[in-house]
């Protein structure tokens, strides 16, 4: 059985880099809400309000919990329990008819 | 402020299989589990959305301005988890305490908020009982609210325990703090999708109602 060192982790960031992804995390944030109060971005809510939800979550995940920097074995098992979850959602909603109403 | 080769004691061969720490792994592990239960969670949540026959209904409750606030503190909780884990790695037990308790007492406020928000919809008529959006709703945001508890004891412990054995946070026992880390992390994270799946994307009011 060999012993592999973890040949393929990174460094992690430094301190100036996550304050920058906290204020790009904070920006986004802003920006839904604002979306959210904009009556004339009512027709685009969904796509637009997933798409920043969805790049706070990437950020979040690749930066604070370095998956961008350490072993992809990490990320396969997290990415694979994250798009079970995912089709879970769309097969529940689906079959409930409730992406439709 | 380069962190000195940061890699944190993962990066260190370990003796198992994959040559990863299996503690570390575990959390993964757990957390990908853990997507799964919010995901079925959030899903009943949805399938239930729209379908409740009494109110009161979302728009009527939902307080976005209170809940946008609890956002940006479980976010910022996130950036100062992440430094504290930084603190530790450097070798900076005393900053790694600072930034673990800041995680914690942001994980309060965000606590009491939610209990806030929990006793102002109990006001307006809805708990758990009343309809299939109080039902879904608490079920979700209350499990997300255990999650936050359990994760300011594991922090307060973190820092309590250090306090009379410092090795426990020193940059060789780094992933005691990182694996805590992790789990603070997908706590946020599941607030961002509760965020804007729950508040943000709320369904047309009921017609006539």
């Amino acid at each position: 059985m060999s012993h592999r060192p973890e040949a393929h982790e990174r460094p992690h960031p430094t301190a100036m880099t996550y304050i920058a992804v906290a204020s790009v995390l904070t920006v986004v944030t802003v920006l839904e809400v604002a979306i959210y109060y904009i009556e004339a971005l009512r027709p685009a809510l969904v796509p637009l309000l997933l798409l920043l939800s969805a790049t706070k979550f990437a950020l979040v995940v690749m930066f604070y919990m370095h998956l961008k920097f350490d072993h992809k074995l990490f990320s396969a098992l997290f990415v694979g329990g994250l798009w079970l979850a995912i089709g879970v959602i769309v097969a529940l909603l689906a079959l409930f008819q409730a992406l439709i109403r | 402020m380069q962190q000195a080769g940061a890699l944190g004691h993962s990066a260190e061969a370990e003796h198992t299989s994959t040559g990863l720490n299996h503690r570390k792994l575990l959390m993964w592990a757990f957390l990908a589990s853990d997507c799964l239960f919010f995901g079925s969670l959030i899903a009943t949540y949805l399938v239930n959305r729209g379908r409740s026959l009494v109110g009161p209904y979302p728009h009527e409750v939902f307080s976005i301005p209170l809940t946008s606030y609890s956002a940006f503190l479980l976010l910022m909780s996130s950036l100062t988890m992440v430094l504290a884990l930084a603190a530790v790695q450097r070798g900076n037990a005393k900053w790694g305490r600072v930034w673990l308790l800041a995680t914690a007492l942001l994980g309060i406020h965000f606590l009491a908020n939610q209990g806030y928000e929990f006793n102002q919809f109990a006001h307006e008529g809805l708990t758990p009982r009343t309809n299939l959006f109080g039902a879904s709703f608490f079920t979700l945001t209350g499990f997300h609210g255990a999650h936050v508890t359990l994760g300011v004891f594991w922090l307060t412990s973190i820092v309590v325990i250090s306090l009379f054995r410092p090795h426990t946070i020193s940059p060789k026992n780094s992933l005691n703090v990182e694996i805590a880390g992790l789990y603070w992390h997908f706590v946020d994270i599941v607030w961002i999708a509760i965020f804007t799946l729950v508040y943000l994307l709320q369904p047309a009011p009921p017609v006539g109602g």
